[in-house]
């Protein structure tokens, strides 16, 4: 993936939470400009 | 994707340029990421929400694909990410998400 890209983290209750892949990128020097958790019940 | 998402989307590639945006997702199934994937390279495949008729092209990966994952802290990855990794089977995604980034 490439670097210095903004990332929109889209994250799934029942998957990976948008906080996580949030938190996971950022400590990987991304910057994150969104990030939710969709949740399809 | 929902409209509010969508609209979400929309305005950050106007804020930021779609070219310098790189979608990721978490997805626990791979049922409903070719639909995400699309909304965001071709436009919402519903016609229907904000994103309809508007291609961004945004590349699309998910956490758990190898690209992305390998670029996480190790002791983060475990910490987070390691039993994710273990109930959720990435490679139907990433053989998904992968044609879709070819395209691009």
């Amino acid at each position: 993936m490439q670097k210095g890209k903004k990332i929109i983290a889209i994250g799934e209750r029942d998957g990976v939470p948008g906080p996580v892949i949030a938190e996971c990128l950022e400590s990987a020097g991304y910057d994150v400009v969104f990030q939710v958790t969709e949740c399809f019940v | 994707m929902n409209f509010e998402n969508q609209g979400v989307i929309k305005r950050l590639a106007d804020q930021y340029g779609p070219e310098n945006l790189t979608v990721v997702l978490g997805n626990g199934e791979a049922n409903g990421v070719e639909v995400f994937a699309e909304t965001v390279t071709e436009g919402d495949p519903s016609y229907a929400g904000p994103l309809a008729g508007v291609a961004l092209k945004i590349p699309v990966y998910h956490i758990l694909e190898e690209e992305v994952l390998s670029t996480v802290p190790e002791p983060l990855r475990q910490e987070k990410l390691q039993l994710s990794s273990l109930v959720i089977d990435v490679e139907p995604m990433h053989q998904v998400l992968e044609a879709s980034r070819e395209k691009l």
